[in-house]
């Protein structure tokens, strides 16, 4: 029995469920209570359910590029469904899984608990904003049933525009209308922090997970437009001939890679700022220590999305782009680095000398810290511009982004979901069952990465269905760690599911943690407190007394 | 027969290096490697013992003080960026020189199609896919495509450009090891993107003039160009005693001044450009009266027209 299990047990209530209070799970059981919900909560379900759909869609066709990558003469698939799987696993896991993926489950359901207060600011537009995704969903499904898209996630013209004999207007138009319910989550995001924190909730006072939402949001402000507007602009190109891109219309295709990645680099910052968050809460929660340099935590998560800005060009350093402009973006995406050095290693710091326990959760959080170092650094590799030149759009781009993307953002998603799922369901999931599959991601990640950042090296190009023989030893590792992963993804997937009917019932606040949420039930009642908290303590107080609610 | 690929042993860990430029970019990312281990080894590290050293129910010292940390920030937010720094310079400077092809490099042309690669040598002699070089001098890819965007990467260089369909792009290097190494297409393309793969055969300069008499040509680049400018009759117009066109002689590389009051450099896209679409980039002091070419030259005529274009110098008075 492990210290922590201990925790639990002091705090698990005998209670029998008909004596529970009402709360947001059990006072009304109607479909429609469900479905037409305006409580932040349910509508964060609701996302959590239809991201997990998208999840395992986007895992299959990765599973499937795996399958076909242990041969390299390309004869498990055709290369026109070879590319249209990778174009639908990036496609799916990019819009439809990490970038609703913690805003718009976490976010949804924790911001309001986090600042006090009973709802986001706009309910209705919040429940609008689901439904868009669904609308937008629902295109990218058709798209799948009808035949598929072979353009790439990055859309490049005049390949998707003029060339591609695939249905790339109603994948277009998926990824467009998904983005306005990013843009309206953003917005009302950012007027629930502005406005409705609780008394004494002053910003200093406010979780990190709520500062990195904060940053987030405005990234979806700001950025989302931007890709909206290009692939609205694609769309008339090849639906309407009007020329944008395309030279043979008058285009210029390099000014679709600039509009893309101007969406595109930022929104980098959208999957990775939350699951900073996250992992904050994490790591301060399982060491009961203060968040180490509370403050610079804070400011760095406003750095990143500000300079998150200015470094798109990263992304074209080998397309022409003038030497002066190269030389600036590569100088401004190593100034990336300082605001990420200062989450690790004060993540680090908040460690030491803490009261650790190492629950799924905090496995999770230490798994992140050392895969995001690894993707980070590596980012710095193909941000110098030599380096570049050899790396780009190789095996090397494809580790680095997943050490960033399934490494840190996943890692954080998958550890933030064992930390509140009591407070989410009001039950405990298995512990032990939690750690193994912890376990089984981590390694099963890095088994399936690592060899890729050699694959790079070694010069094979990314987006190939056919490869020369000599990669294919590292690519039948790629593939065996793949089944390693994709089984360590199938554990949390049962017993989570297991634990809404057999888990433990869960208390208030089964960690001992800090913050509003855990000052109130697990589930919460409808309005998530009894009363209005009023907040006169700092956050993180965990060598201070426990708070009290008033 | 498969030419033996240099490098392509299914257990090296290591790619084939062609030229000096490659290794210098080696020792780049192998030392950009080292800091990194010294920078990531003691975060892993720390938070392992930590973890441990600090786990809940060990009776263990765990005061600490909150005191002010602004100078513990400031260090590791700055040094870690001081010691990158350096491999952002180190890396530019490398690059610069990628970026700037010397004076006396024998120039190749490249178009990359759905889905090979064409490439032509100055005397003529045309390739599919495969590329051969002489060693110790110094080659410059001059690219275009003839549809989506492509990207000529030369791992065994270390070396890439994209190549697109509206501008001509270039590559350059010196390779110094004679052997096959592999060149491919690393912008996604479509279908058979993947196939979009040859050889490159770094040769020693007495094979490579054997291999060019082999491979024959009846006419350079030039001469085709020349050929193609007189049976579109461009001569009839751009000529040096007519009114209606500009005179070309002399014009590859020179300033031109535009209507709209800026200048721009004769160059290849340029020139091409004015062939395709002659309204635009309208010429100051001209009447803009030249027929665009679009649809009726292909993409290697353009490169032949513009090869021949170069050659023509000022009359010496």
């Amino acid at each position: 029995m492990s210290p922590s299990d201990a925790v639990m047990r002091d705090h698990s209530t005998a209670r029998p469920a008909v004596d529970r209070p009402a709360d947001y799970l059990h006072e009304q059981h109607t479909l429609r209570s469900w479905f037409f919900s305006t409580d932040h909560k349910r509508i964060g379900l609701l996302y959590l359910a239809s991201i997990t759909f998208f999840f395992v869609l986007g895992a299959i066709a990765a599973c499937l590029v795996r399958l076909a990558l242990i041969v390299p003469d390309g004869t498990i698939f055709s290369s026109d469904t070879y590319n249209k799987l990778f174009t639908m696993h990036g496609v799916i896991m990019i819009w439809f899984f990490l970038i609703p993926s913690i805003p718009a489950t976490f976010g949804n359901f924790l911001l309001p608990l986090m600042i006090g207060a009973k709802d986001v600011a706009f309910p209705h537009l919040n429940l609008a904003s689901f439904y868009i995704f669904i609308t937008g969903a629902l295109f990218t499904l058709i798209t799948l049933v009808i035949g598929g898209v072979d353009t790439g996630w990055t859309f490049y013209a005049p390949f998707s525009t003029t060339f591609s004999n695939t249905y790339v207007i109603p994948a277009l138009i998926g990824v467009i209308i998904v983005g306005f319910s990013s843009i309206l989550t953003g917005l009302n995001f950012v007027v629930t922090i502005h406005k409705m924190r609780c008394p004494g909730m002053t910003w200093f006072r406010m979780p990190i997970f709520v500062w990195t939402l904060y940053a987030t949001s405005l990234i979806f402000l700001l950025a989302t437009p931007v890709i909206t507007i290009a692939l609205i602009l694609l769309v008339m190109e090849r639906a309407f001939g009007i020329g944008v891109f395309d030279p043979r219309l008058g285009g210029d295709p390099v000014l679709f890679e600039h509009l893309f990645w101007f969406y595109s680099h930022p929104a980098v910052y959208i999957m990775v700022l939350p699951g900073m968050g996250v992992i904050t809460e994490l790591v301060a929660a399982f060491s009961q220590k203060k968040v180490f340099g509370y403050r610079f935590v804070a400011y760095a998560s406003i750095a990143l999305a500000s300079v998150t800005f200015l470094v798109w060009g990263h992304h074209m350093f080998v397309n022409g782009e003038s030497q002066l402009a190269a030389t600036i973006f590569s100088l401004l995406s190593f100034a990336v680095a300082v605001p990420s050095a200062v989450k690790v290693y004060n993540w680090t710091a908040t460690i030491h000398k803490g009261s650790i326990h190492l629950d799924t959760p905090m496995l999770y959080a230490m798994g992140y810290i050392g895969l995001f170092v690894l993707g980070g650094l590596t980012g710095l590799f193909l941000a110098t511009l030599a380096i570049d030149a050899h790396l780009h759009d190789t095996y090397f781009v494809v580790a680095h982004f997943h050490y960033i993307m399934v490494g840190g953002t996943m890692l954080a998603f998958l550890g933030g979901l064992h930390y509140w799922w009591p407070k989410f369901t009001g039950r405990m999931y298995p512990e032990a069952f939690g750690r193994v599959g912890a376990g089984l991601i981590f390694v099963g990640f890095n088994v399936t990465f690592f060899p890729q950042f050699i694959l790079g090296y070694l010069g094979m190009p990314r987006r190939y269905h056919v490869y020369p023989p000599e990669f294919q030893l590292l690519n039948i590792m790629s593939s065996a760690g793949a089944t390693i992963l994709a089984a360590g993804y199938f554990f949390p997937m049962v017993y989570l599911i297991w634990s809404l009917w057999y888990g433990k019932k869960a208390p208030a606040n089964p960690w001992n943690a800090k913050g509003l949420e855990w000052t109130t039930s697990s589930p919460p009642p409808t309005h998530n407190f009894l009363n209005t908290p009023v907040v006169d303590f700092e956050p993180y107080g965990y060598e201070n007394k426990a708070p009290e609610i008033g | 027969m498969t030419p033996d690929i240099a490098g392509s042993h299914p257990l090296a860990l290591w790619p084939a290096a062609a030229s000096r430029s490659a290794t210098e970019v080696d020792h780049l990312i192998l030392a950009f490697t080292g800091i990194t281990l010294v920078l990531t080894v003691p975060i892993f590290l720390a938070i392992t013992y930590f973890a441990l050293r600090y786990r809940a129910g060990r009776n263990t010292v765990r005061r600490h003080t909150e005191g002010r940390d602004v100078k513990i920030e400031l260090s590791w937010m700055l040094i870690p960026f001081a010691l990158t720094l350096g491999f952002f310079l180190w890396g530019a400077i490398i690059f610069n020189t990628e970026l700037h092809p010397p004076g006396d490099s024998m120039e190749i042309q490249a178009i990359g199609r759905q889905w090979m690669w064409k490439f032509e040598h100055p005397g003529g002699q045309a390739e599919i896919n495969d590329l051969h070089v002489p060693a110790g001098q110094n080659i410059m890819i001059n690219m275009i495509s003839q549809d989506v965007i492509h990207s000529l990467y030369l791992p065994a260089l270390r070396i890439q450009m994209e190549t697109l369909p509206n501008r001509y792009t270039q590559v350059w290097f010196k390779a110094d090891r004679p052997g096959t190494y592999r060149l491919y297409c690393s912008e996604y393309c479509g279908t058979d993107h993947s196939k979009m793969d040859g050889n490159l055969t770094i040769m020693s300069p007495g094979d490579f003039a054997n291999w060019l008499t082999e491979a024959g040509s009846t006419q350079s680049l030039a001469a085709i160009g020349a050929r193609l400018y007189a049976a579109y009759g461009c001569g009839g117009c751009h000529n040096d005693n007519a009114r209606v066109a500009p005179s070309l002689a002399g014009i590859y590389g020179s300033e031109i001044k535009l209507a709209d009051g800026t200048t721009t450099i004769a160059d290849d896209t340029f020139l091409r450009n004015k062939i395709l679409n002659p309204d635009t980039q309208k010429i100051a002091g001209t009447k803009q009266v030249m027929p665009s070419f679009h649809g009726i030259l292909k993409e290697d005529d353009l490169t032949h027209i513009v090869a021949y274009i170069r050659t023509l110098r000022e009359p010496t008075q």
